[in-house]
């Protein structure tokens, strides 16, 4: 079942000071999310992740086309008592603790009165902001704010969550925290719809991604078929010997820096190239499975139209 | 839909209530109402009259100062913050998030405005050794400047739902100004006639009578407010406020927020 839907979707800014000139933020883009799924929506910046998340959340107006969410209209407000929503760099009231922020929209999310202490500590618990509940939002690292900003999107437990760059603003440590979240919020069932433009951790979270580049769909596909289609290719890296001729002419990608070099070629041909690393006398620093396959796909996608327009 | 107006007008009171800047106006208002009477000493016969009219004053002029600087904040604050992204998120239609906003800033200068007359009665009741039966007619002054202080804050929530916090309490103090001296404008248009007499006149009609709400000079000599003056100031502060906040209404309704 679609859980989004999203129809030839268009908008279009007026710019200029007698907003005359007009500027397209999304072109007609048209896709689907599917109950349960971690959804990635990729793109660089201006490409169109957060205007589709605005029109989405009913900030913004389309210009055309529709959207949908469980089947009813954006602007439904039975639809927002299903969603949750965590803006790019959340900007929430800093008069407030985080504790009272989250009491204060689980209340507008219709959650009772009598839960929402109760519910908002279990979602301050589970962003990893129990210790700072009662401290000044002002005082907040904007690590701990973006934290805040995810209890938020899911303290009244809703069916589906929107976050818009979730990774932004954290630590090493704080992203592991938040891909561990959006892996748990998925096999709680939800479906989680996120943008960002970091590859690896939507390699690493997402069942399917859709890729956006000025306002326009490039395109939508699952990622463990991308995965499986980058399967087959090593990375191999030595020091001492960076002209291995054999090595070279059976080499996908062949680069030596000083002493160090750096191959990438068929799996098939590991031990052919292991064995003329150790006959040259180089010393084998590292051989790993290589993965690029999102990044691949994605700079295919976006770039592929600039190298035919240029050509 | 009343939970969550509520919700909204109760957090708008935190927000207020936890601005020092509110506390520095409420002690300046405080401050000036306290030193009338020493105001008074200079000007003998005349203690309560100077006290009444300047009290008065710095209640109105405090409370115009709260509703104009906090009410073109309100709404506009909240979209340059984006804290507004996370409010309309749920289950929040536009039209409670403004009438919400509304409420909590009403609520918030109806606690400001009662601590200030508390203040007020107390350096009455200094002055004139005691509180009198005619001293009642203060309570309605009071009251009519509560409406003013409802139009101007329904006003300054209209003009931050589509401008900037600077021009939006530039429009509101112009508002106030000219609210002030609607009589007077109708009184030009009465005198002169002709097009620019109907113009005026018209104008006069498009702002508040705020004028008609000021009877200090009035209570000041004991003279009671008539009955009609403060049901035709009701309905008329009424009108402008709920007209204000449907035209915030129906333009934050269609606004996208970038």
């Amino acid at each position: 079942m679609a859980v989004i839907e999203i129809q030839n979707l268009r908008k279009t800014y007026k710019t200029g000071f007698w907003r005359k000139t007009e500027k397209e933020g999304l072109k007609g883009i048209s896709f689907e999310v599917r109950e349960g799924e971690v959804f990635g929506c990729l793109g660089p910046n201006g490409a169109g992740k957060t205007t589709t998340l605005k029109i989405l959340m009913g900030l913004i107006f389309p210009s055309g086309g529709t959207a949908r969410i469980l089947g009813m209209d954006i602007h439904d407000p039975r639809v927002k008592q299903q969603i949750g929503f965590l803006p790019e760099q959340p900007y929430l009231y800093d008069y407030l603790t985080p504790l009272e922020l989250l009491e204060y929209y689980a209340g507008l999310s219709g959650v009772p009165a009598r839960e929402r202490r109760k519910r908002s500590e279990a979602a301050l618990a589970r962003a990893g902001m129990s210790e700072a509940a009662n401290m000044p939002m002002r005082k907040c690292s904007k690590g701990m704010l973006q934290r805040v900003g995810i209890a938020q999107a899911i303290v009244h437990d809703p069916k589906v969550v929107f976050l818009d760059e979730p990774m932004s603003g954290l630590d090493p440590i704080g992203r592991r925290e938040v891909r561990e979240l959006i892996q748990s919020l998925h096999d709680e069932g939800k479906t989680v719809f996120f943008s960002t433009h970091i590859l690896t951790d939507a390699e690493a979270i997402c069942d399917r991604v859709a890729v956006l580049d000025r306002g326009e769909l490039k395109g939508v596909d699952v990622v463990a078929d991308l995965l499986s289609k980058a399967r087959g290719k090593v990375e191999i890296t030595w020091q001492g010997q960076p002209k291995i001729e054999s090595i070279r002419a059976m080499s996908l990608d062949y680069h030596a820096t000083g002493e160090s070099v750096r191959a990438v070629v068929k799996e098939a041909d590991t031990d052919r190239v292991v064995d003329a690393v150790r006959q040259a006398g180089a010393r084998l620093v590292s051989v790993t499975p290589v993965h690029g396959a999102l990044e691949e796909y994605f700079l295919a996608k976006v770039d592929a139209p600039k190298k035919e327009a240029e050509e | 839909m009343r939970a969550r107006l509520a919700l909204i007008a109760a957090n708008t009171f935190r927000e207020a209530v936890r601005d020092r800047v509110l506390y520095n106006l409420v002690f300046f208002a405080l401050l000036m109402v306290a030193a009338a009477p020493l105001f008074g000493v200079i000007s003998i016969g005349v203690e309560k009259i100077f006290m009444v009219n300047l009290g008065l004053a710095a209640i109105v002029l405090f409370g115009v100062v709260i509703a104009i600087f906090v009410g073109t904040g309100l709404v506009s604050k909240e979209i340059e913050k984006r804290t507004l992204y996370t409010v309309l998120a749920r289950p929040v239609a536009r039209w409670e998030f403004i009438l919400g906003k509304y409420l909590g800033l009403a609520a918030t200068l109806a606690v400001n405005t009662s601590c200030m007359a508390a203040g007020f009665f107390v350096a009455v009741a200094y002055v004139s050794v005691g509180l009198h039966a005619a001293d009642v007619n203060l309570l309605v002054a009071l009251y009519l400047i509560g409406l003013q202080l409802l139009v101007m804050t329904a006003l300054a929530i209209l003009f931050s739902s589509f401008s900037t916090p600077i021009f939006s309490a530039a429009f509101s103090f112009a508002m106030f100004v000219i609210g002030n001296f609607v009589e007077d404008m109708r009184g030009f248009a009465a005198m002169s006639g002709g097009p620019e007499g109907w113009l005026v006149r018209g104008l006069s009609y498009l702002v508040p009578n705020l004028g008609a709400m000021n009877v200090a000079a009035q209570v000041a000599h004991g003279q009671p407010v008539p009955g009609a003056l403060i049901l035709a100031d009701t309905a008329n502060a009424l009108f402008y406020a709920v007209a204000a906040l449907a035209a915030a209404v129906l333009i934050f309704e269609r606004r996208d927020l970038k």
